[in-house]
């Protein structure tokens, strides 16, 4: 006997998917989420979903000065999901993002403000690189070493060294505060510049360029070069590694220190280029937004660059709703969140398919 | 076959949505119809009021939302500001302390506005930053330290003699002191206030001192005991800020930072609480006093109307009671007998110059009255003492020729602080 009481549909992986049906899918996903949104708007604001969506382009791109912040955020966003990717690619959950760049933001901070005056500004300037991009690595390294000698669980080791780069932070700010018991350093050498990094063009530019620079190298590191074939290799398998003869945990280091020391001139960009400030919030989340940007792309650098600047563009959008039709910071919030939703619940029907199931045998009961 | 069923249904799905969609539209339209009428009626006001004058566009730079109480009570200020003289107006909420501030502050100009304003103490650095690449926009900001000293022309601090506020608020946490005291519920020994402190920065130590002065004169036996969060707003912190003065044997609690934590540790131990920024009566009806806060709408009047008439705005501005930009909220309904009238009195004397509230007669610093007093009020990164700031006998704090904002870091006999770690 046949039994009749089949789900009305079950879901199938999918073996191969054509370039352009994952395109297709991943646009509806967008033009759901945008549906979905308008609804959203129209019944809890009543305003006009269109104009809302046209308030966040203009968010973003409605001036020469927007334009070129919206850049600028999308290259340091890009590149922290650049400095994690050789780690993802590993199977190495570095979650120490935005520790790793707290420490390079206060390695930068504490080469301005300690040896101004003290050494030439190019002298400085040039420590400070070296200097952010150390404490990034090492920060990373930490729990990259102790996964290669003990296997730690590294997810938990890097989260962990988040909050100890945040409390060092705050350590120092008091250590630099000014005024005193203020809580805050302000900005560093403000009117000797001693120690900003040099600006290309405009202000905004230097970030944008080292973040183009950088996704080409990640991306011939991680597709082209024998270090990026070893990160994969261990990826796959450990056992699949040591039997050709890789050494695991000399690659697990390795990478990580690169992985962090992406992540440490980050912070040289955001302390010394950007914000010339340093506070415990500088980083502000970004360390684990790129884990999606990241994830996002699979991994790709190029692709990264519209992930990231995806994200960049619904925080400005979000942004600009605020202020211009007045509403909580939270209906922003609540606009991004459907979007991201749509598209990261998307990449379920690239993997898998739905197949309705034929209702045969019916008659046969 | 089934694709193309498939492909009907997510086209009817389409069809119906943009359908929701149009009708809901009609509704918006109507909104926005609604919206441009006030506007213009805000135009045609504005066109009556300032003839002739330079056309205003404020821009105003918030740290949080109207969900944070420090930032609400500058929101409502604004709007009621510009709304009285009629002036279009941009809010930004949400802004850091950080390089945001800039980029929104030269967006602001970008868009037209010619006074800009930012509400939180890290934001200075990037208004200079700004009001140095706009030089004929305004650009004032609130608690700043900075402006006398960095000749930025178009660059204004501007703050308000608040410690007056804590002064009197101060009187009617005495005046329950004495209450509780003839009642015997305490002895006289035993009226300690708490206080729930940000960071041992001088706003917070004017503040507090001010407070516990205003207490002791009408209750001369009391002390007070201070803990600090590290936060400007940190719910969790300052309620167990106040639930350890408490423990402590604190009989009244006060604070300087801007989360309901504390009133709301207050209200469920059923301590009575003068609070800040505004009144938390109506989350704490059994323990609430009184509350102080600085009404900035007439700086803002003020300092628009400077844009408008093309004058100078002042480099540093202080509010006073006489200008109504330090205000006291209704009293609670479980203040002592007798202190709407004593509040009158001692904000008449205030006004009047009779009394000082850092008067060098009414504390003692280590056991000797303070003669004379350098204050650092130059901001730099030693903490230099630059001005002598005792003048008549008192401490002339937010004085004509030093800054607006407070310098009073003078730690006087009386209170105690629990932890200095910020």
């Amino acid at each position: 006997m046949k039994n009749n009481h089949e789900p009305l549909f079950h879901v199938v992986k999918r073996d191969e998917l054509s370039r352009g049906k994952g395109i297709l899918i991943r646009v509806v996903a967008i033009i759901v989420a945008l549906i979905f949104c308008g609804i959203i708007t129209v019944a809890l604001t009543g305003v006009n979903p269109i104009s809302v969506y046209g308030t966040m382009v203009t968010g973003a791109f409605g001036s020469v000065r927007k334009t070129w912040v919206t850049l600028q955020n999308t290259a340091i966003l890009l590149l922290i999901a650049l400095a994690l990717t050789p780690a993802f690619r590993m199977k190495f959950w570095n979650c120490g993002g935005e520790g790793q760049i707290l420490m390079g933001g206060l390695a930068s901070a504490a080469c301005m403000i300690t040896l101004a005056d003290k050494l030439p500004n190019a002298v400085i300037i040039i420590l400070m690189i070296i200097s952010s991009i150390v404490a990034g690595a090492v920060w990373a390294g930490l729990p990259a070493l102790f996964k290669a000698l003990w296997n730690t669980n590294e997810t938990l080791s890097t989260l962990m060294m988040n909050y100890i780069a945040i409390q060092l932070v705050a350590y120092f700010t008091v250590v630099w505060e000014n005024p005193k018991g203020s809580g805050k350093i302000g900005i560093i050498n403000q009117n000797s510049n001693i120690g900003w990094l040099p600006e290309i063009a405009n202000k905004y530019l230097l970030a944008i360029v080292v973040g183009l620079i950088i996704t080409f190298f990640v991306y011939i590191y991680i597709y082209y070069t024998k270090h990026g074939y070893e990160v994969c290799v261990v990826g796959e398998s450990y056992r699949t590694a040591r039997y050709v003869g890789i050494k695991v945990g000399k690659v697990i280091v390795r990478t990580l220190l690169l992985s962090g020391a992406l992540c440490g001139l980050v912070g040289l960009l955001l302390v010394g280029g950007i914000n010339h400030t340093i506070t415990t919030t500088i980083a502000g989340g970004q360390g684990f937004t790129a884990i999606m940007v990241s994830w996002l792309a699979k991994f790709n650098p190029f692709v990264m660059i519209l992930t990231s600047g995806l994200i960049v563009f619904l925080g400005r959008g979000a942004g600009e709703i605020a202020t211009v039709f007045g509403f909580n910071q939270s209906f922003s919030d609540i606009l991004t969140g459907i979007i991201l939703f749509c598209i990261i619940g998307c990449e379920f029907f690239v993997t898998y398919k739905i197949k309705i199931n034929k209702k045969e045998g019916e008659g046969n009961v | 076959m089934k694709k193309f069923t498939a492909l009907l249904l997510s086209i009817a799905m389409v069809a119906t949505l943009c359908a929701c969609g149009s009708t809901a539209d009609t509704a918006a339209t109507d909104a926005t119809a609604e919206t441009a009428e006030t506007t213009e009626a805000t135009e045609t006001t504005d066109a009556a009021a300032t003839e002739a004058a330079v056309t205003v566009k404020a821009g105003f730079i918030c740290l949080h939302d109207e969900n944070s109480t420090y930032d609400l009570n500058f929101i409502n200020a604004a709007k009621e500001a510009c709304e009285k003289m009629g002036i279009e107006y941009v809010i930004k909420t949400n802004i850091p302390e950080g390089q945001e501030c800039y980029e929104a502050a030269c967006e602001l100009a970008d868009a037209g506005c010619n006074f800009i304003f930012a509400d939180s103490f890290g934001h200075e650095d990037y208004m200079i930053e700004a009001a140095k690449e706009y030089p004929d926009v305004q650009f004032c900001h609130a608690t700043g330290t900075k402006a006398h000293t960095e000749n930025v022309a178009n660059f204004h601090n501007a703050f308000a003699s608040i410690y007056e506020g804590r002064y009197l608020a101060g009187i009617v946490a005495g005046m329950k002191l004495n209450e509780m005291i003839d009642a015997g519920e305490i002895t006289a020994e035993e009226a300690k206030m708490g206080y729930i402190g940000a960071y041992t920065y001088a706003e917070v130590i004017s503040g507090y001192t001010s407070f516990y002065l205003g207490a002791k004169s009408v209750c001369p036996s009391v002390t007070m005991e201070v803990t600090f969060t590290g936060s400007w707003y940190d719910e969790t912190a300052e309620k167990e800020g106040a639930n350890t003065l408490i423990n402590d044997g604190c009989v009244l609690i006060s604070q300087h930072a801007d989360s309901m934590g504390a009133p709301t540790a207050c209200e469920t131990a059923g301590v009575p609480n003068v609070s800040y920024n505004g009144s938390t009566a109506s989350a704490c009806p059994n323990t609430f006093l009184v509350s102080s806060r600085i009404d900035w709408a007439p700086y803002f009047e003020y300092a628009m109307g400077c844009v408008a008439n093309g004058t100078a705005i002042d480099t540093d501005w202080v509010g006073t009671l006489a200008t109504g930009s330090v205000k006291l909220t209704d009293l609670g309904e479980n203040v002592a007998e007798g202190t709407a009238d004593a509040i009158a009195a001692a904000q008449a004397d205030i006004e009047s110059g009779k009394t000082h509230v850092f008067d060098i007669t009414t504390f003692t610093v280590e056991g000797a009255e303070l003669s004379s007093y350098q204050a650092d009020v130059d901001t730099d990164p030693d903490y230099a003492p630059d001005h002598e700031v005792i003048t008549d006998g008192y401490f002339n704090e937010s004085g004509e020729g030093f800054r607006s904002a407070p310098y009073f870091d003078v730690k006087i006999d009386g209170i105690t602080l629990l932890d200095t770690a910020f």
